[in-house]
């Protein structure tokens, strides 16, 4: 998928050096280390890394919904211009679920489950509007409606359990969208589902998000989803952004060793029959990460400069990496 | 939902046959009620007779069955003391207990959940460390001491409140009732207070522990990013998640209050069961006391039902699953 018209429309996230931290009796966890993004309307960005390494902590600062011992420590979130880190709990609050919205991994546990449907819908409509409830009735059933459920009239009177997964999701996307909110936050909102449930939820955010205008964060740990979904995409690890670019740009010619390591250990539909490639090691504890670059233990081409910080290089391109020994782009016929 | 009542009913009237078994058992065990009705000089003769009219010179097991016979047509046997049916003993001073029992689970309720929910959420600070404080003391503290010093403190030094007795009734919708005038209401707020204390620990605790364990859960994050204020969120997400478990306790407490409000009752002579119950006991007037539990069983098994029917109501899993 390659950049299209949307490229030249309004930036509305702007993410610059944010630093969220987790003060624990244990020691400081710096979740979310320096991170650096920006989305533009209409746009589908895909953020991308194993578990802890701070993606959905990224998503939850954004927000403003990280809970203590976690605090945000430094950094920058401008918000259609507007500064998010900082600003009052009501303005947060008025923002959430109506300008920026999120959906969560798990549909068996976002919905309150001694809440009908109709209860979290027009509760949600009424926190950002004041309407009566039966435009707010309508307008939860035209949401569900959007979302490919049928008979939403009657489905609305519905309790979540008696909702299969993959249609709670769809309940919570309906949600999400009540507002037509400038911004989606999805945080792996298919890990729980089946594939074929998966890729339907997948177009289907896709086209929303082409018709609605919104910008769309797309947090997962699944290469393979977001090389399906995304415009671009940022690979994280140990709290940082360690390559970001088009989705072209990072799947064919990575430059950290780390994105080349996830690319070449996702099962691909050419390399049957060949042993994947592993990341040697584990992910390294979160209290106990290494100075500089954090993947220089895991790394083949890691040397001692790698013990210092490694700035962020931007390519010819939209591509940028951060790594004292970035691949060439010729290493890549190596890789399977 | 019809057969489940009947079911529940059915299982009612086993629980009450065995429980009078084992009850009308234990009290003849106790002692011979005669020993204690007839003055120590009675002769023998007027002793067999006795005994002949209360029907005590039979087996047990020939008490049992004219008890049983007579109990299934609503007679629960006369009292040997008062010489009335048990069961319009236990019917004339149960108003005054339910009144008590009612005013204390009131006050748990208005009182414990509020604080527990304030409490859970400030989890840690000042007010959740006092509140909890609060009600290590409402729980440990023996309940006739917290009544001595409710005495003490707001009859005796401050000359408040009465300390004694019920006070004047009134007549609400038909029922004779404190809560009708005013130095009604007086009496009761000492005996109501000194029942509930332990109670609102008792609620506080719940309420915090529910709250603790719902807001970590996902669709309190997920309300939040909705953007629903913390009002909203802990009003309605929270409490009705939590009520499933606080109104079971409450259920079965609510029964303890009444069959157990024999301290409270004594302490402030409050003319309810408890306090006849205590009396029957040391006069092994045995019909009493028997008509006495079975009542108290039959309530258990009322609140029981009602609680059930408070669960479906509150929890859409259980009300789809309910035949």
């Amino acid at each position: 998928m390659t950049m299209d018209a949307t490229n030249s429309t309004e930036t509305i996230l702007e993410v610059s050096d944010l630093q969220t931290h987790f003060f624990t009796p244990a020691g400081v966890v710096k979740s979310v280390d320096g991170v650096s993004l920006t989305l533009k309307r209409g746009e589908i960005l895909g953020l991308v890394g194993e578990s802890g390494s701070g993606k959905s902590i990224t998503g939850f600062s954004i927000l403003g919904l990280v809970d203590p011992p976690g605090r945000n420590v430094g950094g920058s979130i401008l918000f259609r211009g507007e500064e998010l880190l900082g600003a009052s709990e009501e303005r947060l609050r008025s923002l959430r679920g109506n300008r920026i919205a999120m959906i969560f991994q798990d549909p068996m546990m976002t919905l309150n489950p001694v809440l009908s449907i109709k209860t979290h819908m027009i509760e949600t409509v009424l926190a950002h509007e004041s309407v009566s409830r039966s435009e707010a009735l309508a307008r939860s059933i035209d949401a569900l409606r959007m979302v490919g459920i049928s008979q939403p009239e009657k489905r609305i009177e519905s309790y979540p359990h008696e909702f299969s997964g993959g249609m709670r999701q769809r309940v919570a996307i309906a949600i999400a969208l009540l507002h037509k909110p400038d911004l989606i936050i999805a945080d792996e909102p298919t890990t729980a589902l089946d594939v074929t449930i998966q890729s339907q939820i997948l177009s289907e955010m896709q086209k929303l998000c082409r018709e609605l205008g919104l910008g769309l964060i797309w947090i997962s740990h699944d290469l393979g989803v977001v090389a399906g979904l995304a415009d671009r995409i940022a690979v994280m690890y140990a709290g940082r952004i360690v390559e970001q670019g088009t989705v072209d740009e990072v799947l064919d010619t990575p430059r950290h060793p780390y994105t080349a390591g996830l690319i070449g250990s996702a099962p691909a539909a050419n390399s049957r029959g060949s042993r994947l490639t592993q990341i040697r090691g584990a992910a390294p504890h979160p209290l106990n990460r290494p100075e500089g670059c954090a993947f220089r233990t895991r790394c083949d081409y890691a040397t001692d400069i790698c013990r210092q910080e490694p700035p962020e290089t931007r390519g010819s391109n939209t591509q940028s990496w951060r790594c004292f020994h970035p691949l060439a782009t010729s290493n890549l016929e190596t890789l399977p | 939902m019809t057969a489940f009542v009947i079911r529940r009913l059915l299982q009612a009237m086993v629980v009450l046959f065995v429980t009078s078994v084992i009850v009308f058992t234990g009290v003849y065990a106790i002692g011979d009620p005669l020993e204690i009705l007839l003055p120590a000089d009675a002769t023998m003769a007027e002793r067999a007779q006795v005994a002949r009219s209360l029907g005590l010179d039979q087996p047990l097991i020939v008490q049992y069955g004219r008890f049983l016979m007579n109990a299934l047509s609503g007679n629960l046997g006369t009292s040997f003391v008062y010489n009335r049916p048990s069961i319009s003993i236990i019917l004339d001073r149960l108003p005054a207990t339910l009144e008590l029992a009612f005013s204390a689970l009131v006050l748990a309720i208005i009182i414990g959940i509020p604080l527990g929910l304030w409490s859970g959420l400030r989890r840690g600070s000042a007010v959740d460390e006092t509140i909890m404080t609060g009600s290590i003391l409402g729980f440990s503290l023996p309940n006739f001491w917290q009544g001595m010093m409710l005495i003490m403190i707001f009859s005796v030094y401050l000359g408040w409140l009465p300390s004694t007795g019920r006070g004047q009734t009134g007549t609400i919708l038909g029922i004779e009732t404190s809560f009708a005038t005013w130095d009604g209401i007086r009496h009761l707020i000492l005996p109501a207070i000194n029942l509930s204390l332990a109670k609102i620990s008792l609620v506080i605790r719940l309420t915090r522990t529910g709250v603790q364990e719902t807001m970590p859960l996902d669709f309190i994050k997920f309300a939040r990013a909705r953007g629903l204020s913390s009002r909203r969120i802990v009003t309605v997400h929270v409490l009705k998640n939590i009520l499933i478990p606080i109104i079971t306790v409450i259920g079965v407490e609510f029964g303890s209050l009444i069959a157990f409000a024999v301290v409270t009752e004594t302490i402030f002579s409050w003319p309810g069961v408890g306090k006849l119950i205590i009396d029957s006991i040391k006069v092994l007037d045995r019909p009493v006391v028997v008509a006495y539990i079975l009542v108290v069983v039959t309530m258990f098994i009322t609140i029981n039902l009602i609680v059930d029917i408070l669960y479906s109501i509150l929890d859409p899993r259980i009300r789809s699953k309910a035949p």
